[in-house]
């Protein structure tokens, strides 16, 4: 079975990552709490509502090749 | 001449644990708990009613979900789906005649709250006459970064029986996910996150009824018995007006099966005085087909498929939601109307209908109307 | 391919934990400093007349900051509601601070509540950034000096037996 991605190209890229959340330790939080409250609004929710992301997601994953990486949990055995 | 399903891959439904997962990252970082408390999820009550038609084939039923909170620690949830299929669907009808049948699936979740992580643990059961899936998942999401960022992490594991009408079940498969995800506030009013998740199949991945096309003549199709493929998604949601936000999400798949596919999805939602909150969207997915694919096989090859699925194809989809706030106490609880549809238009490009010999395409229409209650 | 899968899983899996405590660190620097003097503020309350810090010393105070959108804040409230009766005739004020946008939610949340002490409202934020808020809720109690005595982060159960104590003692003084 051939990698998808090289070890070190996969070493590469979660490094970087430590490297750059580590850089975080020094940096403030620039926003703060109490400026949150427009986030907090349903239309600034990328999922509203969990059942009907779920049935989306599943009639998606059925109809097409492509699976995954949605935020939404994947449905379907992946057969066909 | 054998039955067999063009559809048989409404099989196992996935598990809420993400998905409340990522409402619960969005809810509690817009919350502005920073690096003190995440919430358990609020509690709920989703009765729907879903609708597919598209292709020749219908499927419809009912769904409910119920989740409450125990002891203010715990979150324990249950939902019921239901999928009644009439299939007509073009393989279906070019080989075989059309059918009927049901799938049941039922789902059991717990969420945990530990400090400012959540713990979420659930487990799937979907049962039809010739296919049986069970899967489990568990999924960690720790805020972190003064409540600025969320990380998540999850984990499914699930396991088919796959069977044959008439004939009882025959084979396995198994598959696994992994997920990794991060959602960043960048500033007061814009959101963003990137999810990856990488899914590993063994087993039976094919159809036990469908059939592929080698030198003009029909034999059982034949998958590889592995498949292992990866997904990137970016996305963003920002408030461009108070009111009014703009969404915007891509993802780029691809897998041992040589598809590669990319999905681009752009979304504007906004909110009509109080009770009213629209959404319009439109979705762009195209992928190339999987190495052992063929319409018509010249060669016989040790697989070949005909699956449409993993063909080389495009759709473009359109859709719009709708909710209507019934009652709302605030702080207490909310009754919410809800309407969803979406319209896509599916052109394959080396599928060919054989009643006319043309490039297949067609549409389907996905409806869903649903009653929502948080309290 | 499962073996390397896992690999690359549990590598992030420690990724995810040394990013949460690099950022952990970084959270858990000073809002109000404990033992300096509480800045002073001047506030309109929801009932409309101001109320200014300064002119509560000789009392106790426990300042709430919280906001309608918030899921622990409002938990909180009935809490804060009976150490408000409790100790009101022994000398200490509560105050709720509200930081939302639109008043009209934080006085239907308010009402609904049944919130009993004043609720001033800091809707351009002016007094969370003096305070230097990193949390929401925040809860400060505040000496009859009016210095800054104890700061608490947040709401789980069991703050509210905290605060009691620690207002009983500052009560002593």
């Amino acid at each position: 079975m051939r990698h998808l991605l090289s070890a070190r190209a996969r070493l590469a890229a979660l490094a970087g990552g430590v490297v750059l959340l580590t850089g975080c330790a020094s940096v403030e939080p620039w926003v703060k709490p109490y400026e949150r409250e427009r986030l907090a609004a349903p239309i600034m929710q990328f999922s509203r509502d969990g059942l009907s992301a779920k049935h989306f997601e599943h009639v998606r994953e059925v109809r097409e090749g492509a699976r995954g990486g949605t935020g939404v949990q994947g449905g379907g055995c992946g057969c066909n | 001449m054998q039955a067999w399903r063009a559809f048989a891959a409404m099989r196992r439904r996935p598990s809420q644990a993400a998905v409340q997962a990522a409402g619960l990252i969005g809810g509690a970082l817009a919350g502005g708990v920073a690096s003190a408390a995440a919430n358990l999820p609020e509690d709920r009550a989703n009765a729907m009613v879903h609708v597919y038609d598209g292709g020749g084939l219908r499927a419809s039923g009912p769904a409910m979900l119920v989740r409450k909170k125990f002891a203010d620690t715990v979150s324990l949830s249950a939902s019921y789906y239901v999928d009644m299929v009439s299939n007509a669907s073009i393989d279906v009808v070019t080989t075989a005649s059309p059918y009927k049948e049901t799938r049941k699936e039922y789902t059991l979740g717990a969420d945990y709250v530990v400090r400012d992580a959540t713990v979420s643990v659930s487990t799937t059961d979907s049962k039809e006459p010739d296919y049986v899936a069970a899967a489990t998942s568990v999924d960690v999401a720790q805020e972190v970064f003064g409540g600025m960022t969320s990380l998540s992490l999850g984990f499914t594991r699930g396991h088919d029986k796959v069977g044959r009408r008439n004939e009882g079940f025959f084979d396995t498969a198994t598959h696994w996910r992994y997920r990794l995800g991060a959602t960043q506030i960048l500033t007061p009013t814009w959101l963003a996150s990137l999810n990856f998740e990488a899914v590993a199949d063994d087993g039976f991945l094919g159809s036990a009824y469908r059939q592929a096309r080698v030198f003009g003549s029909t034999v059982p199709e034949r998958n590889p018995r592995t498949r292992s493929s990866r997904a990137v998604q970016f996305r963003s949601i920002t408030e461009v007006a108070p009111g009014n936000a703009v969404r915007a999400e891509y993802r780029y798949f691809w897998d041992t099966w040589a598809i590669k596919a990319h999905t681009l999805e752009l979304g504007y939602s906004r909110s009509f005085g109080d009770p009213w909150l629209v959404d319009w969207y439109g979705r762009y997915y195209t992928q190339n087909r999987a190495l052992f694919y063929s319409d018509n096989a010249l060669a016989d090859t040790t697989y070949i498929s005909r699956n449409r699925q993993l063909s080389t194809f495009k759709t473009l989809g359109v859709g719009a939601k709708m909710a209507y706030t019934v009652k709302r106490v605030p702080g207490n609880y909310e009754i919410k109307l809800n309407a969803a549809w979406e319209r896509v238009r599916f052109k394959y490009s080396d599928f060919t209908d054989i009643r006319d010999g043309k490039p297949y395409e067609h549409d389907t229409n996905v409806v869903q109307v649903f009653v929502s209650a948080t309290f | 391919m499962k073996t390397s899968m896992t690999s690359l899983f549990s590598l992030a899996a420690r990724w995810l934990c040394a990013a949460a405590l690099a950022a952990g660190a970084s959270a858990a620097v000073a809002a109000a400093t404990v033992g300096a003097a509480a800045p002073d503020f001047t506030l309109r309350a929801l009932d409309g007349p101001n109320l200014r810090l300064q002119e509560q010393r000789g009392k106790v105070v426990l300042v709430n900051f919280w906001a309608t959108w918030c899921g622990p804040c409002r938990k909180e409230m009935p809490h804060l509601n009976r150490l408000a009766d409790k100790y009101r005739a022994s000398g200490l004020v509560l105050l709720g601070i509200n930081v939302d946008d639109d008043v009209r939610n934080a006085t239907e949340v308010a009402a609904k509540l049944g919130v009993k002490f004043p609720v001033l409202l800091d809707t351009d934020k002016k007094v969370s950034r003096l305070y230097d808020l990193n949390s929401m809720p925040s809860t400060m109690v505040i000496d009859r000096n009016g210095r800054v005595r104890f700061v608490h982060r947040g709401y789980q159960d069991g703050y509210e037996d905290q605060y009691d104590k620690q207002i009983r003692d500052l009560l002593k003084e």
